[in-house]
C-alpha cells in the first residue's frame, strides 16, 4: 500500500490481462470538434512499463511497410476497450528486438494455452 | 496599504507525493497532493490591539509533554489542543475568523490560484555547476582534473581581492521557497486533501502552507 493509492484507485479502470507479445485491439475515443469516433489500433504489445496510475503500454503494428508504435497509459480514459486477440509465446518482457526484423522473422508465435481452454 | 487590504486564506499542510489525474477532456495533470487536517485558529490579531490585522494558524499534532508551558497557555487560550505548527497570516478579514475555530479544505476550491510555501529538499555542500548552473570547463581539449570547477573568480591585484558576494560551493537547497500561481486541481473534503496542479517545494511528508495566490487573477 503506497501514501496515495487511495487517490489513484479514483483513475484506475479495469483492464483485460495482457502483456509482451499478445496482439491486441485499442479502440481510441477521437474527438474531432463535435463528433466522436472510435478508431482502432491493432498491434502487438511491445512492452509494459510502470505501475498502478503511471503504467504505460507500447503497441506496434507495420502500416504500408513502415512501422508504427504507439504507448498509451494503461488507465487512460480516450481508451474505449483493449480487446486481446491472440496471446504471443515471447520470453521476453519488452520486444525491442522486434524492430530489426521484417517479413517472416517478424512473427511472433501463438501461445497455445490447452489446459485452461475447454 | 496594499497588503492589510487583501483578504488571504491559508491552511498548513503535509506534502503526500505527486502523481496524475486526468480531467474532463483527457488530459493527464501532473498534481502535488497535500493532506491539509486539523487547522486550527490559534490567535487573532487585530489592529486595536496588535496594529495589524492576522490569523494564527496551527497546524498538526504534538506530544502535549514537549510543549512549553509557555506554548500550552497560548493554545488553551484559544481552547484548542497544542499543534506541531503555527504561522500567521495578514489578512484583511481577520475578525471574520473566530478563535478556536477548524479550518478545512473547503476554504479553497477547484480552479483557485494558489501559492505554496515550503522548504526545499536539501542538497548538502554542493558545487558551483549544481548550485549555480556554471558551465563548468570541457570535458576535454587538455582540461585536467577542472572539469566542475568554477574557473576564475576575479582580478589579480587589482582589485586584489574576492568581491563579495561571488558564486561559489557552499549548502544548498533546505531554505524556504514560495512557487506562485499554482492551480487547485480537486478539494477532496471528505479525506481532506489538497490536489495541486505541478511540484511545490519540499520532500514528501514536509509541512507546506497552502495559500491564496499574491499575483495575477
Amino acid at each position: 500500500m503506497h501514501i496515495l493509492d487511495s487517490v489513484d484507485a479514483a483513475s484506475l479502470r479495469d483492464v483485460p490481462e495482457f502483456r509482451a507479445g499478445d496482439t491486441v485491439k485499442v479502440h481510441v475515443n477521437i474527438i474531432e470538434g463535435k463528433t466522436a469516433r472510435i478508431q482502432v489500433f491493432q498491434g502487438y504489445v511491445m512492452g509494459r512499463q510502470g505501475h498502478g496510475v503511471r503504467e504505460t503500454f507500447t503497441v506496434r503494428k507495420v502500416s504500408f511497410g513502415v512501422g508504427v508504435e504507439r504507448t498509451f497509459p494503461v488507465h487512460s480514459p480516450i481508451i474505449d476497450h483493449i480487446e486481446v486477440v491472440t496471446k504471443g509465446d515471447v520470453r521476453r518482457a519488452k520486444l525491442y528486438y522486434m524492430r530489426k526484423r521484417h517479413g517472416k522473422a517478424a512473427r511472433i508465435k501463438e501461445k497455445r494455452d490447452f489446459g485452461t481452454a475447454k | 496599504m496594499s497588503t492589510t487590504a487583501r483578504q488571504v486564506k491559508g491552511l498548513l499542510g503535509t506534502k503526500l507525493g505527486m502523481t496524475q489525474v486526468w480531467d474532463e477532456d483527457n488530459r493527464l495533470i501532473p498534481v502535488t497532493v497535500v493532506k491539509a487536517d486539523s487547522n486550527v485558529i490559534t490567535q487573532l490579531r487585530s489592529a486595536d490591539v496588535d496594529g495589524y490585522t492576522a490569523v494564527q494558524i496551527g497546524y498538526g499534532q504534538i506530544d502535549p509533554r514537549k510543549v512549553t508551558k509557555p506554548l500550552a497557555g497560548h493554545f488553551e487560550k484559544a481552547g484548542v489542543t497544542p499543534r506541531r505548527h503555527v504561522v500567521e497570516l495578514r489578512t484583511a478579514d481577520a475578525d471574520s475568523y473566530e478563535l478556536g475555530q477548524e479550518l478545512s479544505v473547503e476554504l479553497f476550491e477547484t480552479g483557485q490560484k494558489v501559492d505554496v510555501v515550503g522548504t526545499t529538499k536539501g542538497k548538502g555542500f554542493a558545487g558551483v555547476m549544481k548550485r549555480h548552473g556554471f558551465a563548468g570547463v570541457s570535458a576535454s581539449h587538455g582540461a585536467h582534473k577542472n572539469h566542475r570547477k568554477p574557473g576564475s573568480i576575479g582580478g589579480a591585484s587589482t582589485p586584489g581581492r574576492v568581491f563579495r558576494g561571488q558564486r561559489m560551493a557552499g549548502r544548498m537547497g533546505a531554505v524556504q521557497q514560495t512557487t506562485l500561481n499554482l492551480t487547485v486541481h480537486a478539494v477532496d473534503t471528505e479525506n481532506s486533501l489538497l490536489l495541486i496542479k505541478g511540484a511545490v517545494p519540499g520532500a514528501r511528508g514536509s509541512v507546506v502552507l497552502v495559500r491564496s495566490a499574491v499575483k495575477g487573477a
